[in-house]
């Protein structure tokens, strides 16, 4: 179990992380989600221990971060942004060392690093230095010294970042395959990443929770949860078609496709099957028509702008008080 | 207990082992020990006039050390941390379950060994005096002993002023500067631009000097307070080299 209370993160007069709460349980795959500098990668960084919180307190499996960071950090296995490792070593010298540093000896050192170079697929490239390694192979190398100690608290910053679909697919399965008994934490961009491995979502913005629920708690928020894409043949008057139909609250026309339009359903409304029989029964000129998809995206877009909306908003009004008081 | 004592140990051995193999893995190791050899084999033979004099010691070879250091330590010294904060492996070293206090000594002795076996390389130099002549060994042993608390002195600012940026090349300008300061307090030049001042604040200066704790160890005079200022040099260098490193790792 991780739990974190009231964490807060400043640099200089920067607050990275305001007063972040939540607490992470055993099984759980949690996707930390945000725009950039929304403060991930510091919060990620203040669990492993690299940083130091600014106020708050960070506790993983009952040992505090700041006052027993060795527990911790054995605890945990950590992909920092980047996947940093040193350029000059082959990857089983590299390898071996972390298997020293967490505490491996003799055969069984020998064996966690065999488990490690199979699970990541590093069989190929063992003898090679890491300067010379691809982009994929170095995120993969990382991962290995990530996972060489069975942690049980597995935290990636962006672990599939510059891999192929393939590699991304083959990362994915592998975080699924781990994350039975332990806590696993990953920061990604990649939304459809979220719903592919996470079994729970946390969006940030500006250093603060702005939601936090499974990824399909998070799409069902998003207002297009339900809608209908359609694309027309040829010219039809659509609008006036749903004009009446009351679980109907939008219709949108595309800026990106030519007679492409969404039908927004009222909030918690199915309209699907209704659409379908009036496409059907009144012989639209219909080519295309299908459930909207990326809400995930279309969600993290309303709370993480709207987030930056508000404090542009709170500021301007502090702003605005203090000129009073002058 | 125990246990723990050993662990602490442990670490300090993997992390010391594995810079030692880094500087092996690339030429830096090679390229530093032959050019320290090629140089302080210039200097003693050359410049120091190691024939010319007629004495069989190695006073020349010697006395040139704290100059040669000033260039060379700093070269080994730079990249201690700041690489480590360039390609962002600081990270990773600082989220394994060991102590920073591991890793800062496990680091300088690392680089000290190197400095020391580029020292033990120059015995032909003491295998060509002792073949010339007869001189005092046990002066000879001394000087070898304080050359190499010297590099360490060097070794322990360079591995502050790694710390302080992520480009080693400013480390290695630092160092320099800063190792220069320290070399040059004692000397003659410096000491009499400050004949205007009180003689217990000359004295001081001297003190802190390189050349006047190295040059009295150089003579087969192993006192206990030269060793004592080197060894605690070194460790308040290392010191501030962990605070540093504490405060910049963010950055």
């Amino acid at each position: 179990m991780i739990e974190i209370s009231h964490l807060t993160k400043k640099f200089d007069s920067f607050t990275a992380v305001d007063d972040l709460s939540f607490t992470v349980a055993e099984g759980e795959v949690l996707g930390f989600l945000g725009p950039n500098g929304a403060g991930k990668s510091t919060t990620m960084k203040v669990i492993t221990g690299f940083l130091a919180p600014t106020a708050g307190s960070v506790t993983v499996c009952g040992h505090d971060i700041s006052t027993d960071p060795i527990a911790v950090k054995s605890l945990i296995g950590y992909l920092p942004e980047g996947a940093p490792c040193y350029p000059d070593m082959t990857v089983l010298e590299f390898l071996d060392f972390i298997a020293d540093i967490r505490g491996f000896h003799g055969e069984e050192k020998k064996q966690s690093i065999a488990r490690v170079v199979q699970q990541v697929e590093l069989g190929e490239v063992c003898h090679k230095t890491i300067d010379t390694l691809s982009k994929g192979f170095k995120r993969r190398v990382g991962l290995a010294q990530a996972i060489i100690h069975n942690p049980k608290v597995l935290i990636l910053d962006e672990p599939t970042d510059g891999l192929d679909p393939n590699q991304k697919h083959h990362v994915r399965q592998l975080i699924r395959n781990l994350a039975r008994d332990r806590i696993v934490i990953i920061s990604t961009h990649i939304l459809e990443e979220v719903s592919a491995v996470c079994t729970r979502a946390i969006i940030i913005a500006a250093g603060r929770i702005v939601a936090d629920g499974t990824p399909k708690e998070l799409e069902a928020r998003s207002r297009y949860n339900g809608a209908v894409s359609i694309q027309l043949t040829q010219e039809f008057d659509l609008y006036g078609a749903l004009e009446s139909v009351t679980e109907v609250v939008a219709v949108e026309e595309s800026d990106e496709e030519r007679r492409r339009y969404t039908i927004v359903p009222a909030a918690g409304k199915q309209i699907f099957n209704k659409m379908l029989e009036r496409v059907q029964g009144e012989q639209w000129p219909v080519a295309e028509f299908h459930l909207v998809e990326g809400l995930l995206e279309d969600y993290f877009r309303s709370v993480t702008q709207g987030a930056s909306l508000s404090a542009h908003a709170q500021r301007r009004e502090r702003q605005s008080n203090s000129e009073q008081q002058v | 207990m125990n246990s723990a004592k050993n662990s602490v140990m442990r670490n300090l051995g993997i992390i010391f082992k594995r810079e030692l193999a880094g500087y092996f893995a690339t030429p830096l190791a090679y390229v530093f020990i032959v050019i320290f050899l090629v140089m302080s084999g210039i200097f003693t033979f050359d410049l120091g006039g190691f024939y010319v004099r007629g004495q069989a010691d190695l006073m020349p070879f010697f006395s040139f050390h704290p100059w040669l250091y000033l260039f060379m330590i700093p070269a080994i010294a730079m990249g201690l941390w700041a690489d480590e904060r360039k390609s962002g492996t600081i990270e990773l070293l600082m989220t394994l379950p060991v102590k920073l206090s591991d890793v800062v000594l496990g680091k300088f002795l690392a680089a000290w060994v190197l400095s020391g076996l580029a020292l033990l390389l120059t015995f032909p130099i003491w295998i060509t005096v002792n073949y010339l002549g007869s001189p005092d060994n046990g002066v000879i042993v001394a000087a070898y002993l304080g050359s190499w608390l010297m590099a360490g002195g060097f070794l322990a600012i360079g591995s502050c002023m790694s710390a302080m940026t992520r480009n080693s090349v400013i480390a290695f300008i630092l160092t320099v500067a800063i190792c220069f300061v320290f070399v040059a307090s004692g000397s003659e030049i410096v000491l009499n631009a400050f004949g205007w001042a009180p003689q217990i604040m000359v004295d001081a200066i001297a003190a802190l000097s390189f050349l006047t704790h190295f040059d009295s160890i150089s003579k087969g005079v192993l006192d206990i307070r030269d060793i004592l200022f080197f060894v605690v040099f070194i460790g308040s260098w290392l010191f501030a080299s962990a605070i540093v490193i504490e405060i910049k790792k963010a950055n």
